[in-house]
């Protein structure tokens, strides 16, 4: 009799502790693949997976180690995205993504305290990109200051480098997301001479007829959208709706997924939105995904949304985690990370356009470095347009650059308040 | 002169999103009035009626996703397009199976149990839609297309530039809801009323018990209610969905209906349209008036406010019947 317990006991042991004998690189993903902003969250999710899979499938795991992806369903709320943080953080995770600007801000002390990377790439706090003052936090390769800057430089480019006196509005989810850009369009307004007006649009945004009846009665020129969710679509319908001209309407690269034209039929012909890597599947890459992940059954999701913009953008945000391991095994000469050593990793991260193409996407992200001071990368972007006849986006402009001076003086003084409220004294000396 | 017409502009548009609430708001005042459920689940079967309409229409395999995980079948469409009255008449007959596995697996089991109880029912029912919604048709943003008309009606628009000097903007969409709208209100208020089958509803809704009594069939009557519910959620759903795709935000556009119903009274037809018109014109002439100088974003909260103040005044709401208890 005691034999079979302390047999039971040793077996139920084994089972339980079976994963924490996994000596993998674990990288946990905060997913929503349920609640109303799933239609994002899923195909995100899928990319982020399938292209872990393919590097543990394809290469055996990055220097020898293979990666485990830790998941856990947040359904976008913040509160469970801070349960699912403490849950997945003792697995050993290496990086946090979580894919949402509300947890974000709310990891931010904990992963600090707990020494574990976070990257919000394209999203979170903008002042982040300070890594003097964030050392666990990364944005690259763009923030939404950045974002702010790159669609008012492309409305500078379309009107010859002059803009005084045009009016521009902003369509924002009434969100800490959407007031992100507010304060550096003032700021660019001041110096470029346009008019911003604001609509703010409460969540989860589907009834929009106030905002784009003013919209109307004022006639901007260029009309800016920072929404999320079905506030995309609902804010598309309604700039057609009024006949607003699509390519004068320029959504943040949050606002530019086949989620958010496509309900809208033709009508969304031509509406713009920025895009923080290319479009589509037609890289070599997606031969390898195909062969090793999609065609042997092994994908994340149904496999049908295999080269979106959402799932290109899960996908480019674990090749930058897995390019970070990476570099870490390499600083430290080990294959078995911890934590600490993959923060080191992001933060000697160099991209450059010869890795991009070695790695099967070229063209397909910027170039860039990341360093002790610089956690935010250059902070450029494309601009894509939306074909709806053949259901495509396009990038149609080059790499724009956003106004580094006006964001870096933003960053700072956000930086510097930052570290004079929590008391951080400034590292990189 | 531009500003009163600007005015007029934000009223004629208020009082068609009005409409569209009101749609919402129907389907709860047809299960309280003629069972005295309050379904928390209408919102959800708006969406589930809209996911159902267009995964039918382009040919959608119901549960796909499951048959691939289990049997690797990985086929995800039949391979046809349904005509859009083909699909609306089959996604009917699946509301009234809906209605018919309710009564069967869940309101059967509750007769003569206080509201509460079936109240509580309900938003299990809700959970479970929700979930089993998304097995069967798929999460992704799905574009309904059935020919409905969209966009700015030029017809009002030259009309008002040639007459006020100022083109008034009208969607076309709102104005057709506003038609499907006063037929839908029509066709109920006859049917309750002066029917047999109306009058037996409402008997069911006074009292389970007595209505039982004197030999009308609960279970009948709570499939009939709850299959008329599931059509009018089509209904909403068609014109919510045409608006801004079929996805699951869908299902919180029933948040915009309880003001709506607080407004209105619970067990009024005419009620949930009046309530309707008052949330959908109060809300877009506040956000008009006073949204620059508040900052805008007013739409979300103001008609719960304004059902706050009215319930303070008229708790059974406008049209609402006043509930005397004796002690």
């Amino acid at each position: 009799m005691k034999i079979a317990r302390m047999t039971i006991c040793a077996l139920m042991l084994a089972a339980f502790s079976a994963p924490a004998a996994y000596a993998d690189l674990v990288l946990p993903w905060l997913e929503y693949r349920t609640g109303p902003y799933s239609p994002s969250g899923i195909p995100t999710a899928d990319g982020f997976e399938d292209y872990l899979t393919l590097i543990n499938e394809r290469d055996g795991g990055v220097g020898g180690e293979l990666i485990r992806v830790v998941k856990c369903e947040t359904g976008y709320n913040t509160a469970k995205g801070v349960e699912c943080y403490e849950q997945t953080k003792g697995e050993g995770a290496l990086v946090y993504q979580p894919l949402s600007t509300g947890i974000t801000y709310q990891l931010i002390p904990k992963v600090t305290a707990d020494q574990i990377p976070l990257h919000s790439m394209g999203y979170g706090r903008t002042a982040a990109a300070d890594g003097t003052v964030f050392e666990y936090v990364f944005n690259f390769p763009a923030n939404y200051w950045d974002g702010a800057s790159i669609a008012v430089n492309h409305i500078l480019d379309l009107n010859g480098g002059n803009i005084e006196g045009k009016k521009i509005s902003l369509v924002y989810h009434n969100s800490a997301y959407g007031k992100e850009p507010i304060r550096t369009l003032e700021k660019l307004a001041e110096k470029h001479g346009y008019t911003l007006s604001l609509y703010p649009v409460d969540a989860p945004g589907q009834e929009q007829k106030s905002q784009w009846l003013d919209i109307r009665r004022e006639q901007p020129d260029y009309v800016l959208l920072w929404g999320w969710g079905v506030m995309n679509a609902a804010a598309v319908t309604e700039a057609a709706n009024i006949r607003f001209p699509m390519e004068n309407f320029i959504g943040v690269w949050w606002s530019g997924s086949e989620n958010d034209v496509l309900p809208v039929g033709d009508r969304a012909h031509g509406y713009k939105a920025l895009a923080l890597h290319n479009v589509g599947s037609d890289f070599p890459l997606f031969d390898d995904l195909r062969k090793h992940v999609i065609d042997t059954g092994k994908f994340a999701g149904d496999g049908t949304s295999v080269g979106s913009v959402l799932y290109n953008r899960g996908m480019y945000g674990a090749l930058l985690a897995v390019e970070a391991i990476r570099t870490a095994q390499e600083i430290h000469g080990v294959s078995d990370i911890t934590p600490q050593m993959m923060r080191d990793g992001m933060e000697a991260l160099v991209i450059t356009e010869e890795k991009m193409a070695e790695l099967g996407l070229p063209n397909f992200g910027p170039s860039f470095a990341v360093s002790c001071e610089n956690h935010g990368g250059p902070g450029t972007g494309w601009v894509s347009q939306w074909d709806a006849h053949n259901q495509t986006w396009s990038i149609i402009s080059d790499l724009i650059t956003p106004d580094k001076e006006i964001i870096d003086g933003l960053i700072a003084e956000a930086s510097a308040q930052y570290a004079e409220e929590q008391n951080i004294a400034r590292r990189c000396q | 002169m531009q500003q009163l017409l600007y005015l007029t502009e934000v009223s004629l548009n208020g009082l068609t999103t009005g409409v569209l609430y009101a749609l919402v708001a129907l389907g709860y005042v047809l299960i309280f009035k003629s069972s005295g459920v309050f379904n928390y689940a209408q919102g959800v079967m708006v969406l589930f009626a809209a996911l159902t309409l267009v995964g039918l229409q382009r040919g959608q395999v119901p549960f796909a996703h499951l048959w691939t995980a289990v049997f690797g079948t990985h086929t995800y469409l039949f391979g046809w397009n349904l005509p859009a009255v083909v699909a609306i008449v089959m996604t009917l007959g699946v509301m009234v199976l809906l209605a018919i596995l309710v009564e069967r697996l869940v309101l059967k089991h509750l007769i003569n149990q206080h509201p509460i109880v079936l109240f509580m029912a309900t938003i299990g029912l809700a959970y479970f839609l929700e979930g089993f919604g998304d097995l069967m048709w798929g999460s992704d943003v799905k574009r309904l297309d059935i020919g409905l008309p969209v966009g700015i009606s030029e017809t009002i628009e030259s009309f008002t530039a040639a007459t006020f000097g100022y083109g008034v903007f009208v969607d076309r969409l709102d104005l057709f809801a506003g038609l499907v709208a006063a037929a839908l209100v029509f066709a109920l208020t006859v049917w309750l009323k002066h029917s047999q089958l109306g009058r037996t509803l409402r008997a069911v809704a006074d009292d389970h018990q007595a209505a039982l009594s004197v030999g009308i069939s609960l279970r009948l009557v709570w499939v009939l209610v709850w299959s008329t519910a599931g059509f009018v959620a089509l209904v909403a759903g068609v014109m919510w969905g045409a608006k801004s795709g079929v996805q699951f935000s869908l299902s919180l556009i029933a948040l915009k209906a309880l003001p709506v119903l607080m407004l209105g009274g619970f067990t009024s037809i005419r009620g949930a349209i009046v309530g309707g018109l008052i949330i959908g014109v109060g809300e877009k002439l506040f956000d008009f008036l006073m949204g620059p100088i508040i900052g805008g974003a007013t739409e979300s909260w103001f008609a719960y406010v304004l059902a706050l103040v009215f319930l303070m005044f008229r708790p059974q709401g406008l049209y609402g019947e006043k509930i005397i208890e004796r002690v």
